[in-house]
């Protein structure tokens, strides 16, 4: 199952699906570096509201895929992390240290669009 | 309840999503919340993890268990794989030796009732955990 990976002006969002394999996430993970390099994205956001396991393998993805971003100069939002899912990566030890969180895609937008203000 | 047990063979990434999926369901049918039918998946998703991560292949299999006066989930992931030489580093968070996380089963058991762990180096591994309905 691909991840669909909306252009959004200078922010790119991907919507992640519930029954995402390991695979799946792999391939996220180099598209959606591939597009912030051929778009000149500023920033991208993941949507994980759909998410209803995110398990150690899965944050892991997260983190690099913010980290790989960061090195490319452009930002990184997941959004849509549902309560349950939280207190189970919390249960289970994972973090997601050194990534930005927003409630959901509007309070993403929200969140980069202030940094970019503050940037220009 | 339509079904009692369930066995799902493990053997590919894909089948690790089948594995929790399936939890999930039974969970649910069996009047888990969702809050703990997720952490049931979550479980599910790590053991199935661990098994194509250091054994290739193995099973999964999912029952309703009675108690007292509770019923519950029991999950049993059982593999042939190379075993765990050292159970007691296994279970200690950070611990691991396929570049993972090394949260897999001290995560585990955080998130279940019950845990269970028997290894036999080169015979395979069996992790057995349960959780209560409240």
């Amino acid at each position: 199952m691909e991840v669909p990976i909306l252009k959004q002006g200078a922010v790119l969002i991907a919507t992640f699906q519930a029954a995402l394999s390991d695979a799946d996430l792999n391939q996220l993970r180099m598209g959606l570096v591939q597009q912030v390099v051929k778009f000149r994205s500023r920033a991208v956001i993941v949507d994980v509201t759909a998410m209803d396991v995110m398990d150690s393998f899965a944050s892991r993805t997260l983190r690099e895929i913010a980290h790989m971003i960061r090195l490319r100069g452009a930002d990184t939002v997941i959004v849509g992390i549902q309560p349950e899912v939280a207190f189970a990566m919390v249960q289970l030890g994972l973090t997601l240290e050194g990534v930005a969180t927003a409630l959901d895609l509007e309070e993403g937008l929200a969140y980069l669009n202030e940094k970019f203000k503050t940037t220009n | 309840m339509s079904v009692g047990e369930i066995q799902v063979a493990i053997k590919s990434d894909q089948d690790i999503v089948s594995a929790r999926q399936k939890g999930r369901l039974m969970a649910s049918e069996m009047g888990f919340s969702s809050g703990d039918a997720t952490l049931i998946a979550t479980a599910i998703s790590e053991l199935a993890r661990n098994i194509v991560s250091y054994a290739h292949k193995g099973q999964i299999t999912l029952k309703m268990v009675n108690g007292t006066n509770r019923q519950g989930i029991s999950v049993i992931a059982t593999d042939n794989g190379p075993g765990i030489p050292d159970i007691r580093q296994a279970l200690r968070d950070g611990f691991s030796t396929s570049g993972s996380l090394g949260l897999g089963l001290p995560g585990v058991r955080r998130l279940m009732d019950e845990f269970e762990i028997t290894s036999q180096p080169g015979r395979g591994t069996t992790v057995a955990v349960k959780k209560w309905r409240q």
